[in-house]
């Protein structure tokens, strides 16, 4: 029972790390490929942590799989937010497509007040 | 369980492809951020396969490093001092 369960959160994992690695390669600019490739491959090696965790139960692999679940949860989207801070700080252009940019609105309203 | 590691390899090659080509540096420091992530995915099932929890160690101290990695290299990007 807890395989069967722990094979198909597997499957679901692999199919967000591959799609999330596709967007990866494919999206136009750094934002629209970093918000695709961290929200996809976040998920999907969170999936596959608690796959182990049903794979193996409450021995020392399956807590520790819940321990790094945490702890990817945790630092990969503060990651994705400083490197995208970052990026927009060092100057990079949005894609031209892009509609708007929050960001930058407000940084400017930030400069005219101070 | 073969099946799994070799997409999983597949998925790591795209990201590598995104490090060599990006345009900029911000791209290859995303693409070296996913790559942690996969590489933690890719202990969890070897963890799996062979039944030691030697690799979830290996997983978690990676994942640890490569969030310090990421945080310091966006650091650098944004140009300014690590002690900010």
């Amino acid at each position: 029972m807890s395989e069967t369960v722990g094979l198909i959160l597997l499957i679901i994992g692999i199919i967000f790390d591959l799609v999330g690695c596709i967007g990866l390669v494919r999206l136009p600019d750094i934002y629209n490929r970093l918000q695709a490739a961290t929200k996809c491959v976040t998920l999907g090696t969170c999936m596959i942590l608690l796959s182990v965790f049903f794979y193996t139960g409450l021995s020392s692999i399956g807590v520790k799989a819940l321990l790094c679940l945490w702890f990817v949860l945790l630092t990969s989207p503060t990651g994705a937010h400083a490197i995208a801070r970052a990026a927009h700080r060092s100057g990079i252009r949005l894609w031209e497509g892009s509609v708007m940019d929050k960001y930058a609105e407000d940084r400017e309203g930030a400069e005219d007040k101070a | 369980m073969s099946v799994f590691i070799a997409l999983l390899i597949l998925c790591t090659f795209m990201c590598l492809y995104r490090v060599g080509k990006g345009p900029t540096a911000p791209d290859r420091t995303v693409a070296i951020d996913i790559l942690g992530t996969l590489v933690v995915g890719f202990c969890a099932i070897f963890s799996i396969i062979t039944k030691k929890d030697l690799y979830m160690n290996v997983s978690i101290s990676w994942a640890l490093l490569s969030f310090i990695g990421t945080i310091a290299l966006a650091k650098y990007l944004e140009g300014r001092g690590f002690d900010e």
